[in-house]
């Protein structure tokens, strides 16, 4: 077998015929063997010692998030303490890998985990619908960057890609991704609005392919949020656009995985379809809130043999 | 031509639906003669813990019906069963008892549903109080249901003493999970086929059959169950129940009766209440 050619997918300027031809290029999805492939994939039992190691990594591949209109500093910086400790009673249990927030919060969540390694990631380009011009999105980002946010969640103009004009959603995030500087770059695809399979492979490799270091499901606001069948198709994007061209993105399911036996299908998914380079938190990261507790709540039920219950854990 | 037989399939009541054990075992239960009747789904630890689950859901709704409304479901599974009552004599009399004596039993059985039915919105009066204190407030103490309550059922009287202990939790609005006689699981079945078609909310009564000594560790050690009537239990699993029990602070009813025939009282209602005591100014 030969090595994949190192190569850069769109050939420079870019064009709307350049793109085109690049998403063109992009095979269409087997709906049904999706389905079948995660549904066989759903069947595996990882239990005792397998599973307490499959919640600690889900736990560090965590993004803990709140994106709520009525989020305070308090509740962020209470949040980023969790964050930091899961749980203060358990010291084998290690810290998340980030923390989710809107920009204007940023600075509460990095007083918390500045020198934790527990990162700050930050929503922006107008999310969730991302329906604002340019420079404001840009604004947006560069605000966030400057309030000491290590990672950008940027969510892609659905109105722009069903138009056909996947010219603009490629520049912007091209244009996101600059005024990012040294922070990382997911970028959130909303799955549930791009209506296809077909489309979520081809926004997949239109956001890789304009520099995203992660793609990202959702913004956990629209329903349908994140499956595993869109996130296998998201997986095999990367798996191609690794072949294509040698780069290795991450991926970030979000919204709606609210159980370790959720999380650790999601994880069999991963390491199925890319293997074990991406089971780190550095290429995997589950956006998520409610699960954290459940992920505690199965590491206790590990430990002491008894069903646990949502009163003895912190509530987010 | 003989017809085939037509058996039923005797399952769990989990959340208002009727699975069979996740576990996919099934147990013998037997008559007197010990000829197999029929097989009873097998319940497991995680049939107990989805139970539980279906319980928690179910427990803000049916506490949040008013009193007088709980009452009139509470009555409705008496009529349900009343209804039922020549599958239940017949059921009964399956395990070796005389007509009489399992007509007897059905008849003492709904006729106990029919009395806690109207305890329910009579409890709150009779547990509840004004209390007198020093100063111009009004001092009131009022009974709340305490949440998931586990109950063991007695290994007989089979339907009397599911009753007996099933009925004074459900009176508050406490959600529970039960785990059937072991002995005679039959008729626990039946109930709950009689408790679907009852009004009562799914997940407010969830049925477990199988082994109480598998299955109560796991109930009684655990963390989202707020009480436990092990009355019924075998009195070798009373004293490790409740020292699992102690991990949150369950209340423990570990009380069996002389005689289920007579065990009905509002103070099994008042078991697995909790105060609430609120000040109120009076005024002039």
């Amino acid at each position: 077998m030969s090595t994949p050619a190192v190569v850069d997918p769109l050939v420079s300027p870019v064009t709307p015929a350049a793109i085109r031809a690049f998403l063109g290029s992009v095979p269409s999805v087997d709906e049904v063997a999706v389905h079948a492939r995660v549904g066989s994939l759903a069947t595996r039992s990882i239990k005792k010692a397998s599973k307490r190691s499959a919640i600690d990594l889900a736990i560090r591949m965590t993004d803990l998030t709140t994106l709520e209109g009525m989020d305070t500093p308090g509740k962020v910086k209470q949040l980023a303490t969790k964050a930091v400790t899961p749980d203060p009673s358990d010291p084998s249990i290690p810290s998340v890998a980030a923390v989710c927030v809107y920009p204007a919060r940023v600075r509460d969540a990095v007083e918390v985990v500045a020198g934790t390694g527990v990162r700050v990631a930050a929503v922006a380009t107008y999310f969730p619908s991302g329906q604002a011009p340019l420079d404001v999105k840009l604004a947006d980002t560069r605000a966030a960057v400057e309030a000491g946010a290590d990672e950008i969640d940027m969510v892609i103009d659905r109105g722009a890609f069903h138009t056909g004009d996947h010219l603009k959603v490629y520049e912007e995030i091209v244009a996101t991704k600059e005024a990012c500087g040294p922070a990382h770059l997911k970028v959130i695809l909303e799955t549930g609005e791009l209506g296809t399979y077909d489309n979520v492979r081809r926004a997949s490799m239109l956001a890789m392919a304009a520099g995203a270091d992660f793609i990202k499901t959702s913004t956990g606001k629209v329903v349908p949020a994140a499956t595993r069948e869109v996130t296998l198709v998201m997986l095999e994007a990367i798996r191609d656009f690794n072949a294509l061209t040698g780069s290795v993105i991450g991926m970030k399911p979000a919204g709606g995985i609210r159980t370790t036996k959720d999380a650790i299908k999601y994880l069999v998914l991963l390491n199925e379809t890319l293997g074990t380079t991406w089971m780190t938190p550095e290429l995997f990261r589950f956006g998520a809130s409610s699960l954290l507790n459940d992920l505690l709540m199965q590491a206790r039920w590990l430990a002491e043999g008894r069903y646990q219950g949502p009163d003895y854990f912190t509530k987010d | 031509m003989s017809r085939l037989d037509v058996r039923k399939t005797y399952k769990l009541y989990i959340g208002g639906a009727f699975p069979r054990s996740e576990s996919g075992r099934v147990l013998p239960a037997t008559d007197a003669d010990g000829e197999v009747l029929a097989r009873v789904a097998h319940g497991s630890r995680k049939d107990l813990r989805d139970a539980v689950v279906a319980a928690r859901g179910a427990q803000s709704g049916w506490a949040g019906r008013t009193a007088y409304n709980r009452g009139q479901v509470l009555y409705r599974i008496a009529e349900m069963v009343e209804d039922r009552r020549g599958t239940f004599v017949e059921q009964l009399g399956a395990d070796g008892r005389d007509e009489a004596d399992a007509e007897a039993e059905v008849d003492a059985s709904i006729d106990r549903i029919v009395w806690y039915a109207g305890w329910a919105d009579k409890f709150a009066q009779v547990l509840g109080n004004l209390n007198p204190v020093a100063g111009p407030y009004f001092n009131i103490s009022a009974p709340e249901a305490s949440g998931v309550v586990g109950v063991v059922a007695p290994g007989e009287p089979p339907l009397l003493g599911l009753v007996s202990t099933l009925l004074p939790v459900l009176v508050p609005g406490n959600t529970a999970v039960v785990v059937a006689s072991e002995r005679w699981p039959l008729t626990a079945v039946t109930f709950t086929e009689a408790l679907a078609t009852a009004d009562v909310p799914g997940g407010v009564v969830n049925l477990l059959t199988g082994q109480p000594a598998e299955l109560l560790p796991f109930l009684a050690s655990h963390m989202d169950v707020n009480g436990l009537d092990i009355s019924g239990a075998d009195p070798g699993l009373v004293t490790a129940a409740q020292q699992a029990a102690a991990g949150n602070v369950k209340r423990v009813l570990a009380d069996p009766p002389d005689h289920w025939a007579t065990a009905e009282s509002p103070y099994r209602i008042a078991q697995f209440t909790e105060t609430k005591t609120v000040w109120h100014p009076k005024g002039k």
